[in-house]
């Protein structure tokens, strides 16, 4: 097999790696934060898809540009969901917050079989089927653009982060608990707003993954997953974490596909979950739990 | 003697009456039976990966309903199963079916599922008439009250191979590489296996480059189309879904890659949602599949009716293989005259329809519950509609070979 064939592979899943990784940030950021798994990540995102293929639909705008638009209702819908439902469960055991996001989950593809119907539906986007031509490297133009989102989505979140009073008073608050209730920190409204943020991350990820892939009802529970995998390849609660776990697995997919068989590409991915829960299971850029 | 012994009673008259009334009764009874409908379970993936897929066999199970009652058939109650393209789903949707009174089942459209099913029916003693599923295992098990009214994988192969040489014969072009892009699920797994044990048979003018399986559900097929493309393959032959047909079409055009062209052997390419979604991408690949043959009467019957029924929809495979899964079912029922499990399968074995509106002479079941006499053709996509090219005794277009690259269409 020539050698731009591997180029263009590697490329590519580095590209699809980054929309993996931006697609697990939200999942990351509510972890890191509320210690919330969140159940319901695939569905909130798939909602995101749907409302930018509305907007699109009525409104003729990119998926890319609906973005802001898209993130502050998702943001909205987090932030009353864990104002109004989660922080009054924010205390119970563990498999009891699970089954509440589990049933969030389902009332949330229900709620789209309903409204869209179960079949596939996209975004015909003129530049679909564009290809950058650099040498013997062709590539798509959507995923430049896809991962180009990813990386400007996440800068944004760490700069929020590091930079502003909000982002290091959540910092505190996943850091110490204790300690930011005894500073005076209003720790439910910093829950909220950081659920909020997380579900502003994964509608980025849905504007952006509309680019990619047809939505329907049924797309949730695979990225909800891949999700997973990604954080806990990457570590639980680092933002830069999610997205270099997204890019292994978008390249270890890649290459697995090309130097072994397509078949096997999930099994690399998983494969590599298991190495790091076995070598390193805080992940790779994760904190060790004392 | 004694008289008392002679005496009928007044408890003797009434229990002969009553004996009397039921005998009467039961020829009444039958009659009854007969005119009650019959239930079917019909049972196809409506959720999940291939449920637009599993609603087209739906609607070509709908569209027979009043065709058969205008053909003089008994009438028919559907009830509706999803397998949610699942088979775990499929086994516990058909015991649901059976247990909510169903007495015929029908489906299940993917080869995976309906084994399930056919091992719920078989225990339960239900017949199944299989709409669409080509595994050839599902007929081989010795069941008794299983009825596949569809081409097995070796059958597709064949018919696939005798069709590309009358591909390669009418455009003059004759490749020497084909690639296999295949889906890893049951029906692909047998497909792949006819073709290797097929090959040699046929003397076809190619060869093989390479078999790249891929997972049905899968969200990016980048890397397959790569491969496949570095094969330097002139053709590829296809064996898929919808949503993978899908996604490999928009990498060959994003990858540049233009082959003489795609010929598939299943569904995926001939779809609705598959013209629907990629327009004037969507136009070329041929299709070798069982189909319909438009110059049948029932098969116009059952077009006209479907376009009644479902504007905008199309016919195709999986609208003829329902169609006529419901006209086994009512022809089994009517013969019958009872909608006894026993009854319906003595019927069902001495099927013998001769206006079908599938390809072949007709419909009749071997001793193991297989129809062989169906045959293939050779679909190509024209503005969205699939159009019958090859054998040309029944083509409805010219073929179109090689194809026109991506960027003389859109």
């Amino acid at each position: 097999m020539l050698l731009d064939t591997y180029v263009n592979q590697i490329a590519s899943g580095i590209l699809t790696g980054l929309v993996y990784g931006l697609a697990a940030l939200g999942l990351s950021v509510i972890f890191g934060v509320c210690k919330i798994v969140n159940f319901a990540h695939g569905e909130m995102m798939v909602i995101a898809m749907y409302l930018a293929l509305v907007i699109f639909r009525w409104f003729g705008l990119d998926p890319l540009a609906s973005i802001p638009l898209v993130a502050a209702v998702l943001f909205l819908f987090g932030y009353a969901l864990q104002a109004g439902v989660i922080n009054r469960l924010i205390d119970v055991p563990d498999h009891m917050q699970f089954l509440l996001l589990a049933a969030i989950a389902i009332m949330i593809v229900s709620g789209c079989l309903m409204i869209f119907g179960p079949d596939a539906q996209n975004v015909p986007l003129s530049y679909a089927y564009d290809s950058y031509e650099i040498g013997p490297i062709l590539v798509d133009k959507v995923r430049v653009f896809a991962g180009g989102g990813a990386i400007v989505v996440a800068g944004i979140l760490t700069a929020f982060f590091r930079w502003t009073r909000t982002g290091k008073a959540i910092r505190a608050c996943a850091d110490n608990l204790t300690g930011a209730r005894v500073v005076g920190l209003n720790v439910q409204r910093l829950f909220a707003l950081s659920f909020g943020l997380g579900t502003a991350c994964i509608a980025a990820a849905g504007c952006i993954l509309l680019m990619l892939v047809d939505v329907h009802p049924y797309l949730a529970t695979e990225y909800t997953l891949l999700a997973f995998v990604v954080v806990i390849i990457g570590g639980l609660g680092s933002l830069t974490g999610a997205l270099l776990g997204g890019v292994l697995i978008g390249v270890s997919e890649a290459l697995a596909g090309l130097l072994i068989d397509p078949s096997l590409k999930s099994m690399f991915s998983f494969g590599l979950l298991i190495l790091v829960l076995l070598f390193r299971p805080q992940g790779l850029l994760g904190k060790r739990v004392q | 003697m004694s008289t008392s012994s002679r005496q009928v009673t007044r408890r003797q008259i009434l229990a002969a009456g009553s004996a009397a009334a039921l005998a009467g009764a039961a020829p009444l009874r039958r009659a009854l039976a007969q005119t009650a409908p019959l239930k079917v379970g019909v049972l196809h993936p409506t959720s999940g990966y291939l449920a637009q897929i599993g609603q087209a066999c739906n609607r070509g199970c709908e569209a027979a309903l009043p065709v058969l009652k205008e053909m003089g058939y008994p009438a028919i109650e559907i009830m509706n199963g999803d397998t949610e393209s699942s088979p775990d789903i499929a086994r516990a949707a058909a015991e649901r079916l059976i247990n909510a009174g169903a007495q015929m089942l029908v489906g299940a459209f993917e080869s995976g599922h309906t084994l399930a099913i056919a091992q719920v029916a078989e225990q339960r003693g239900i017949p199944f008439v299989i709409n669409i599923a080509a595994a050839p295992q599902i007929t081989e098990q010795g069941y008794k009250f299983v009825f596949r009214n569809f081409p097995r994988a070796g059958a597709i192969v064949g018919g696939t191979f005798d069709l590309q040489k009358q591909l390669f014969a009418t455009s003059g072009k004759t490749p020497t590489q084909c690639v296999v892009l295949h889906v890893n699920d049951t029906y692909g797994t047998a497909i792949k296996g006819a073709l290797n044990a097929l090959f040699p048979k046929y003397n076809m003018p190619y060869k093989f480059s390479d078999f790249i399986a891929y997972d049905p559900k899968a969200r990016d097929l980048s890397v397959e189309v790569a491969k496949a493309k570095a094969t330097g393959a002139e053709i590829v032959l296809a064996v898929s879904r919808l949503n993978d047909a899908i996604l490999i079409t928009r990498e060959m055009v994003k990858q540049r890659w233009e082959p003489w062209g795609v010929i598939a052997a299943g569904p995926g390419w001939y779809e609705n949602q598959y013209m629907k979604t990629l327009g004037k991408l969507g136009d070329y690949p041929i299709s070798c599949v069982p189909w319909f043959d438009p110059r049948k009467p029932l098969a116009q019957k059952m077009v006209d009716t479907h376009l009644k029924m479902f504007p905008g929809q199309t016919v195709d495979t999986n609208t003829v293989y329902s169609f006529e899964a419901m006209l086994i079912c009512a022809d089994a029922y009517k013969r019958a005259k009872s909608a006894a499990p026993q009854a319906l399968v003595d019927a069902l074995k001495t099927t013998n329809i001769k206006d079908s509106a599938s390809i072949g002479p007709g419909i009749s079941f071997d001793a193991k519950g297989q129809n062989d006499s169906l045959g293939l053709a050779a679909v190509q996509n024209f503005g969205g509609e699939a159009k019958v090219v090859l054998p040309l005794a029944s083509s409805e277009r010219n073929l179109v070979f090689p194809v026109p690259g991506w960027r003389n269409r859109a």
